[in-house]
């Protein structure tokens, strides 16, 4: 009997390592350990043993029974090993094939600028005012030191809807907006749209964007202009941006100053980029002039304040180096989808 | 304006290179646009002398010249010209040499004769007639006793083409800087120099002017004051050379010495000044008074002009002479018989001018000084000046006597030295004599803290004034940089927190964003077909657009978006998913300024698009906006719109936006031949109706039951019809109706459509037992019946 039960066992085990599928494995399972199986019925003779050889011939089944057990187990894990490896290389795709699209949409490249801008102010404690595009000329001229005939508004072509309203030129009738309706302090941003009546070409356009900010407090000085001003320029071009601030004329501000950081470009060498000055103008600014405090009900013996206004067009133009205005305005995708 | 670095050291002594005078000018205050020398684009052209003149042997057109330029041996150079002879000095191009706009010179033969350069002419130089009277400007430029003589001289030393240019951009609260003097006060408080000022000394004394003219000030509201001298025997002739090129180098072109000098005073002193033939001015009357409407003057540039009650004259007893501090009269100039002239130095209104200039469409240097404001204080002096200049160049006789009408008032002002405030408000420590010492450069007086300011300066009126001179001369640079200090809290609004939600998530969507102008021409009205009575055709108009295609303001931004898809599409974009966050102008009845609002506008074409993909997008877009329950209804009505493919929006009642393909025919108008999709949804209005507040639901603890309900129905009723009336059977156990089908055809009646869709039904306490369900779906059906549709057999 235990040549029997050994003889299973090799067979057995022998079979096994021919089987191609886990079906043969099923039926060699049934056949060996099966209720018919040859491990079963060698088992229903064991009544016939004696006493003693019964716990030896008992003990020797078991194992066979294992060994075939763990055989069928260890053949099952062959099979499914190679059978997964079979379908993983018949999966096997070409992975430089191009993605299906999903594409998520553009952002416009005057948006994403503007947005900088905008976190840049709030994160120095300024808020996002806007106003009217279609203003009265008192809030874009007279409040602000330009009164009808003055020699200043030559330089801003002004598209007019009636002797009374005009397409506004600047963001700052904002400025004049907000300090009528709010007492100091002030610190506001205003970005927006603002027109000229120049052709369109490819560095002018009859709108454009701006950014103009104002605070208005008591004891700004002149000080506290060229800080927040040299704070804003470092995070938007660099902490290394070089920057000077050089006097001008506007008639809201007094004093008044342009700003030029040095070309990045050259670092100050002069180039093309800089039309060989080594400077970049990119704003405008000063202390907030008493008179236009004064038409908003401040009064400028208590609060000072500063202004200060810049185009967004020509940052972003310099930023992506884009040479053509219209660009911006054409929204053709493939413009758009560069960002 | 340019200045003439020559002229400018007259006044002031500026010894350096032009481009660091022009940086520390720049940071004064005096913005320099660049600098130029003349001549210097000219290489290798030096003064030569003719020393013989031979026939050329193969050509009758040209001659054979030796020429000595300085270098002991005497060259050959051929040339065409004829006025030339033997000891003439000219200018002459040697090999190598380099011409304005970059012609080169290189020796060569000549029909076979060797040529080793080229003889000049004033136009080759870059000059013309009027910088050297005397030369012939179709031949060779012979040189007279004016210019050096030296053989071998650079020809820019020899005659003068070597000042270097620098041009400024003056502000328009500097009128006093439109001149030499102007900028060289400037330039002497800029480098710390002393300003020297001259005095002009007229002789006179060929008998008095009394009498010669009446001069009456009739408008005094325009002209402050006006004033006069005579000059008889005048001698018209060219000018000297120094004038004429500093007038050069102005940008002034040389005429005659009487022209000549009128221009060379205005742009010393700032002052224009104007001469007029005496023989011209009828009853020797000159009134300075406002043009009768309609009354006429042929200007000195022979255009007929009509005049309005606006424009200031100068007028004799009978006619305008001229056009007030713009242009002379045709007869009021100077004339080849011109024997006595009258010399006007007056100080007319900037605003005046102003109008005038620009209603008549002639900006004159004249003009452009005059409507930024002049001194009065300046008239009489210039005046002087100018018949110094005519005694200087023996141009002719000056007369005793000044003629004037005075109707100036007194523009001295003064105001207190507030150091402690400047000092505060520029975040300086200045003592009281530092900043005296800047404000006398500019011309300031002091009387112990009191600023006498001088009258060319009405700018500095206020105390901030006076702070940005010391900031400017002291040194912006110079000034401290502080922070802010105070708390402030930076944020964005609830509305623009609004904005840039819609933006992130049609972004997110793949919509890319643009960015169009607010104008539109008023047929793009008709384009979208918007109907000929609709009040939105009511737009903001522009009085003086560029033209036709930019005249108005939009009232809706489709035709905006319309167009930028069009251009896509004819750039050959195979697709484009565009927004736009635009904003709309809606003129108010009753109101000065329209009412402005956002739209949010998308559109799209290309493979892939369809209605109900555009749906999707705006769903999801409400959905992240936070505006729920909003209505779907078919809006067969909307222009522009295809009718069976368009939907409205609405909440409440409110409608919130038009969704769906645009109508085929507008589409066409625009040149797209692919459908077209596009939204247009009012941003206040979803604002409005958002609720971002959000609360809690607990998540289901029961299961819920599924049920497939497939119906049939006519073809024309809308699917949330009855949506709805299953919602309003299913009441809190209809948790959700997915549509999974719509068919029509084969097994369906003719007219009709199977919709089949699957309910989830749960009951938040406890599972729902089958009973249950088949209740709520058995009233649904009683809903859907009421509306037509049967269950499908």
């Amino acid at each position: 009997m235990k040549e029997q039960l050994e003889s299973i066992r090799d067979r057995a085990l022998q079979e096994l390592g021919h089987t191609g599928d886990l079906q043969e494995l099923e039926k060699i399972r049934v056949n060996y350990l099966g209720k018919k199986g040859e491990l079963t019925a060698i088992l229903k003779q064991m009544g016939g043993l004696s006493p003693e050889e019964r716990p030896v011939i008992g003990q020797l089944a078991n194992q066979v029974r294992e060994q075939i057990e763990e055989g069928i187990q260890s053949r099952a894990d062959t099979l499914k090993q190679q059978a997964l490896a079979r379908q993983l290389a018949a999966e096997t795709i070409d992975v430089t094939l191009p993605g299906k699209p999903c594409r998520r949409g553009a952002k416009h490249p005057l948006s994403i600028v503007l947005d900088e801008i905008q976190e840049i102010f709030i994160g120095m404690g300024f808020e996002i005012v806007q106003g009217p595009e279609v203003e009265l000329d008192y809030y874009n001229f007279e409040a602000l030191n330009l009164p009808k005939d003055h020699p200043a508004r030559d330089t801003q072509d002004t598209f007019y809807i009636s002797d009374n309203v005009v397409l506004r030129t600047q963001t700052s009738p904002v400025q004049i907006r907000t300090m009528e309706k709010q007492k100091p302090p002030i610190r506001i941003i205003s970005p927006g749209r603002v027109y000229r009546s120049d052709a369109v070409d490819a560095t002018h356009s009859p709108l454009f964007h701006q950014i103009e900010g104002l605070v208005v407090d008591k004891g700004i000085t002149f000080a506290d202009l060229k800080g927040t001003l040299e704070t804003f320029i470092k995070r938007l071009y660099g902490e290394d941006s070089v920057v000077r601030f050089r006097p001008h004329h506007f008639p809201f501000t007094e004093p008044s100053a342009e700003v030029d950081v040095q070309c990045f470009n050259c670092k100050g060498q002069g180039c093309r980029l800089c039309k060989n000055e080594g400077w970049i103008e990119i704003l405008g600014c000063g202390m907030v002039h008493p008179q236009v405090l004064r038409n908003c009900g401040i009064d400028p013996e208590e609060y000072t304040g500063f202004a200060l206004g810049m185009g967004l067009e020509r940052v972003v133009m310099r930023r992506y180096t884009i040479d053509d205005l219209r660009l911006f305005y054409e929204n053709d995708v493939r413009f758009l989808q560069q960002f | 304006m340019n200045l003439s670095m020559k002229w400018l050291q007259e006044f002031v002594d500026i010894q350096m290179e032009p481009r660091e005078f022009s940086e520390a000018m720049t940071l004064s205050g005096s913005k320099v646009e660049g600098f130029e020398t003349e001549g210097a684009e000219i290489q290798k052209v030096v003064v030569a002398k003719v020393l013989s003149i031979e026939p050329h042997p193969n050509a009758d057109s040209l001659v054979v010249c030796q020429v000595d330029v300085g270098a002991g041996q005497p060259i050959q150079i051929v040339t065409g010209a004829s006025n030339l002879k033997p000891g003439d000095v000219v200018p002459a191009a040697l090999d190598g040499a380099t011409l304005p706009g970059g012609v080169k010179i290189k020796k060569g033969k000549l029909r076979g004769e060797e040529s080793n350069g080229m003889l000049c002419s004033l136009g080759e130089l870059g000059l013309s007639g009027g910088d050297f009277p005397f030369a012939v400007e179709d031949g060779i430029f012979v040189l007279d006793s004016e210019c050096s003589q030296t053989l071998g001289q650079p020809i820019q030393d020899a005659i003068g083409l070597n000042d270097v240019k620098v041009e400024f951009e003056i502000t328009s609260n500097r009128p006093d800087c439109f001149s030499v003097i102007g900028l060289a006060r400037e330039a002497a408080a800029t480098f710390d120099k002393e300003l020297h000022l001259h005095s002009p000394k007229v002789k006179a004394g060929h008998g008095s002017c009394d009498g010669m003219l009446q001069i009456s000030i009739e408008a005094p509201d325009l002209c402050s004051l006006y004033s006069a001298r005579v000059v008889k025997n005048v001698r018209v002739k060219p000018s000297p050379r120094w004038m004429r090129e500093r007038l050069r180098a102005m940008g002034v072109r040389p005429i005659n010495n009487i022209v000549d000098i009128t221009n060379y005073v205005m742009l010393e002193y700032g002052q224009p000044m104007h001469a007029f033939d005496l023989r011209f001015i009828e009853d020797g009357t000159i009134r300075v008074r406002r043009a009768e409407p309609g009354e006429t003057i042929t200007t000195l540039d022979g255009v007929d002009r009509t005049l309005t009650g606006k424009n200031l004259v100068i007028a004799d007893a009978k006619k305008p002479i001229a056009i007030a501090g713009v242009m002379g009269g045709e007869y009021s100039g100077i004339l080849d018989d011109t024997t006595t002239i009258v010399l006007e130095s007056a100080c007319f209104h900037w605003a005046s001018v102003r109008t005038t200039a620009r209603d008549q469409g002639m900006r004159t240097d004249a003009s452009s000084r005059y409507e930024k404001g002049l001194d009065y204080h300046n008239c009489l002096p210039a005046l002087e000046r100018a018949c110094e200049l005519i005694e200087m160049l023996d141009a002719g006789d000056v007369l005793d006597g000044v003629l004037m009408d005075d109707k100036s008032v007194d523009n001295h002002h003064s105001l207190p030295l507030e150091a402690g405030w400047i000092n505060r408000f520029l975040h300086l420590s200045l003592s009281e004599e530092e900043m005296k010492a800047i404000l006398q450069k500019l011309g300031c007086t002091f009387d112990g803290d009191t600023v006498h300011v001088p009258t060319y300066r009405p700018d500095l009126v206020s105390k901030a004034d006076i702070a940005e001179e010391i900031a400017r001369f002291y040194g912006y640079n110079r000034i401290p940089t502080t922070g802010l200090t105070g708390s402030a809290q930076g944020k964005y609004s609830p509305r623009q927190k609004f904005d840039a939600a819609i933006s992130q998530t049609l972004l997110g969507l793949g919509l890319s964003e643009i960015v169009t102008y607010s104008f539109l021409s008023p047929k793009s009205y008709d384009k979208i077909a918007m109907p000929k009575d609709c009040p939105l055709r009511r737009s903001v108009t522009i009085s003086n657009p560029l033209g036709e295609d930019t005249s108005i303001l939009r009232t809706v931004a489709l035709p905006s978006m319309l167009d930028t898809l069009a251009r896509n599409y004819n750039g050959r974009n195979e697709e484009a998913a565009l927004f736009e966050l635009a904003c709309e102008y809606r003129p108010m009845e009753g109101q000065e300024l329209p009412e402005e609002k956002t739209a949010i506008v998308g559109g799209m074409y290309g493979k892939g698009f369809d209605f109900f993909v555009l749906k999707g997008i705006v769903e999801e877009l409400l959905r992240a906006l936070s505006v729920p329950e909003c209505e779907w209804e078919a809006d067969p009505g909307a222009y522009s719109y295809h009718p069976g493919r368009c939907a409205r929006i609405t909440a409440g009642g409110e409608t919130l936006g038009i969704v769906g393909q645009i109508h085929p025919l507008v589409a066409e108008n625009y040149g797209m031949a692919c459908p077209v999709y596009a939204f247009s949804l009012d941003a206040e209005g979803l604002f409005r109706h958002a609720q971002p507040q959000k609360t809690y639901r607990p998540l289901p603890k029961f299961p819920a039951v599924t049920r497939d309900l497939a119906l049939i129905c006519d073809e024309s009723l809308p699917v949330r019809t009855l949506e709805k009336a299953m919602q309003r059977a299913g009441g809190k156990l209809l948790e959700s109706i997915q549509l999974f089908d719509v068919y029509q055809g084969e097994q369906i009646e003719a007219g009709k459509k199977s919709v089949a869709f699957r309910l989830s039904l749960r009951s938040l306490e406890e599972t729902l037992t089958d009973e249950q369900a088949n209740q709520v779906v058995n009233k649904m059906m009683r809903e859907l019946e009421k509306e037509g549709a049967v269950l499908r057999s």
